[in-house]
């Protein structure tokens, strides 16, 4: 078995599910920058925690870390070959129809909805409160 | 008695056999998930009125969800911590401490999806709930396949057997409840 320092698990626990909560109100602030922080960079603190105290990856022999980078590297790269063909519905020389068409249907389908419980049945718009 | 086999007493790499293989598996899993994660990644980047769609995720059950896995894996700690000491039966209790805990999540789960699918978000009814029940259903295959092997791990590690074995399982599960760290998120709050 891998020799680790002696950690105290709970301790690391607690740690973590003062993360999730603060991971989970701040959101709750709707402001998209502290959302990103919170939810996205507290996800990657808990990663890199359970990972450490949790797996003990940082005792593992090199080989260990080579083979997860390894792992980590081929999946970027699945990413980053595809995703801006699939992000983006337009590029230099080609356009996605389909995508761009079902993007407008359902956002003219909201608005609509929006639109229609703003006014009344005569189109006249309701009393806002 | 029948004895070890060979992979068992041999360290190749310098990494005990069973814990390299683990690994191995860990790496796989990263692509997979790390795949069907960005794969979703990209598409709801491309495609904004989701967030009509993803608001109807259930967000307290996904929280609870993330203590409850959060939980279970200091159990697996805490069992792979009583192994090394060779106390056998108290590594087996805190395995199906764990145990249990992935069978909270599950019932959380289909509790919450029962719900969703009785108001109609089912997985044919936009391409985001596609991602969404096929992401999360893939990680609760995971976690039912996790608790199987932990059983079986557990009953060995009762009779004093295999005790290195209870790492093992307790590296898989916390790749699992890693893998909800990413999940839940991405699912539940980002929306």
């Amino acid at each position: 078995m891998a020799d680790h320092p002696p950690t105290n698990y709970v301790k690391i626990w607690a740690i973590l599910l003062v993360l999730l909560m603060i991971s989970i109100l701040g959101p709750e602030l709707e402001i998209k920058i502290i959302t990103l922080i919170t939810a996205f960079g507290i996800a990657v603190v808990k990663a890199y925690m359970v990972a450490k105290y949790f797996m003990h990856i940082d005792v593992e022999r090199k080989y260990v870390h080579y083979l997860l980078i390894t792992g980590i590297t081929f999946m970027l790269i699945f990413y980053f070959g595809t995703a801006p063909d699939v992000m983006k519905h337009e590029g230099q020389r080609w356009e996605n129809i389909a995508a761009k068409s079902e993007v407008k249907r359902v956002m003219d389908l909201e608005a609509k909805k929006t639109q229609k419980s703003e006014t009344d049945v005569h189109g006249q718009s309701k009393p806002h409160h | 008695m029948i004895g070890k086999p060979i992979a068992t007493t041999r360290e190749a790499t310098g990494t005990p056999t069973g814990r390299l293989a683990v690994w191995w598996v860990i790496v796989s899993e990263i692509v997979i998930f790390g795949g069907i994660l960005g794969s979703y990644i990209m598409h709801r980047i491309g495609h904004p009125e989701w967030a009509f769609e993803a608001a109807h995720t259930n967000t307290l059950a996904g929280s609870i969800n993330t203590f409850v896995l959060l939980t279970s894996s200091l159990f697996a700690v805490l069992a792979h911590s009583a192994a090394e000491k060779g106390d056998g039966k108290k590594a087996a209790k805190l395995l199906y401490m764990t145990c249990l805990g992935g069978l909270i999540f599950l019932i959380v789960k289909s509790l919450e999806w029962s719900s969703e699918i009785a108001h109609g978000f089912t997985i044919t009814k936009s391409t985001f709930w596609s991602f969404y029940y096929v992401a999360a259903g893939l990680h609760g295959l995971h976690v039912i396949a996790g608790m199987v092997l932990m059983l079986w791990i557990a009953s060995l590690a009762k009779r004093n057997e295999e005790l290195q074995r209870v790492e093992l399982i307790g590296i898989y599960w916390h790749f699992v409840d890693l893998v909800w760290i990413f999940l839940f998120p991405l699912l539940y709050i980002a929306k």
